[in-house]
């Protein structure tokens, strides 16, 4: 009788969350609503996280946890991404061989403008991000492409990060169906369960935000591109968003795709589309 | 019948020792078995139940899942116990869970001594 009475409850509870998850996931497939998904995304933190502000989710797991929100305001007198952004300052302004830079490649010459990417570009119809856009400036100016997941990268969005830090995510879908489709497609990407582990990304950073895996305190989906990149102290290093997705995947025992593969690209649009309107904090440093 | 008696008296002391043997033997190999169920479920490159889950005698467990605690009277039958860890997203789509079985991250062996160990619990 009480074993019944606890399963039935946990069926009831089961279904409940089915409808939660599922069932916008089902409407989603008859109509791409990228602005109601944003929406209903944020929700879904701000009330998990009732005493959280919105730009508190840009700081990951600090602001889950009263120990490490104190240790990390005691990190941030001396930043462990400092080095990182000096060499990325410096990398910014060097010219290339050519006598061009890479403020040359992009509007603004590059200052404040990490807010913007990734952007869908509409000629090639694909989502262009900020690493991809980086490596495509160098080699259009006979530079070799940089690793994706190594400090040069990582040092070069450090510097771009910095210059936009506060500007609120402002990542556009255009009015072409291709853009829906990539970002419903990264949509898909961050929902899909890979991996020996049986993970999909929403498992850890939907799910389960704020709870521990051993010692580690898992971010919050919401936000968690804003503060790329970031100085991880398990790394002993920086890493790059491409760095992030590869590595997520290897945890899970799952095969990393190529960084930049087109389904990053996509899933990293629909991630920094959802956390539209909340502050660039990158590069920020984790435990 | 002396010597069939005779037979007998000696078969009995045989019989008690083997007995004994056995009865010996038994706690023995569930001991190991507990103890392997327990490295296992501590070890990271397999069961790795402490990432999610507090268990007594784990250092730094994580928080995902329930503590393991009082085992053997929430799960009686044992059974339950091995359809849980061999694969809960038959009986919980959204679990976090791993399916430790149905993806090979243990053996049908490995999955047994996780089970011993934690009916201790």
């Amino acid at each position: 009788m009480k074993l019944q009475t606890k399963i039935t409850l946990a069926l009831v509870a089961f279904g409940l969350v089915m409808l939660a998850f599922a069932a916008p996931a089902v409407f989603a497939a008859d109509k791409v609503d990228p602005v109601a998904d944003a929406k209903a995304f944020k929700k879904f933190f701000y009330d998990k996280f009732p005493k959280l502000k919105p730009e508190d989710f840009v700081n990951g797991p600090y602001s889950m946890d009263a120990d490490l929100y104190k240790q990390w305001q005691e990190k941030e007198q001396f930043p462990p991404y400092e080095f990182s952004l000096e060499m990325g300052k410096e990398m910014f302004s060097k010219p290339f061989k050519n006598g061009k830079t890479y403020g040359d490649c992009f509007p603004n010459k590059g200052i404040g403008i990490r807010q913007d990417y990734p952007y869908f570009d509409e000629k090639e119809g694909k989502v262009i991000t900020l690493e991809l856009a980086l490596n495509r400036c160098r080699e259009a100016n006979g530079e070799p492409a940089f690793s994706y997941v190594r400090d040069e990268m990582a040092a070069l969005t450090a510097y771009m990060a910095f210059t936009s830090r506060g500007k609120p995510f402002d990542i556009k879908i255009p009015n072409d169906p291709r853009a829906l489709e990539a970002y419903e497609k990264g949509k898909e990407y961050f929902y899909t369960r890979r991996g020996q582990l049986n993970f999909s990304c929403a498992t850890c950073h939907v799910q389960s935000p704020g709870e521990k895996v051993r010692t580690e305190v898992l971010a919050p989906a919401l936000g968690i591109v804003n503060a790329m990149p970031i100085y991880r102290s398990e790394w002993s290093g920086m890493g790059t968003t491409s760095r992030r997705f590869t590595t997520c995947n290897s945890q899970i025992r799952g095969v990393p795709l190529t960084p930049q593969d087109d389904e990053y690209r996509n899933v990293e649009y629909y991630l920094s589309y959802v956390s539209n309107g909340l502050p660039i904090s990158g590069p920020g440093a984790r435990p | 019948m002396t010597n069939i008696s005779s037979r007998k008296t000696g078969l009995i002391p045989a019989m008690v020792l083997a007995l004994s043997i056995v009865a010996a033997a038994g706690p023995a190999l569930a001991q190991s078995a507990v103890a392997e169920g327990q490295k296992l479920a501590f070890d990271r490159s397999k069961g790795n139940c402490l990432t999610c889950h507090a268990i007594k005698g784990g250092e730094y467990p994580g928080t995902l899942g329930p503590e393991l605690v009082d085992i053997k009277s929430k799960y009686p039958n044992r059974d339950e116990l091995v359809a849980i860890v061999y694969d809960e997203t038959k009986r919980n789509p959204l679990t976090v869970m791993p399916p430790f079985g149905r993806n090979r991250i243990l053996t049908d062996k490995e999955i047994s001594a996780v089970v011993d160990f934690l009916q201790t619990l």
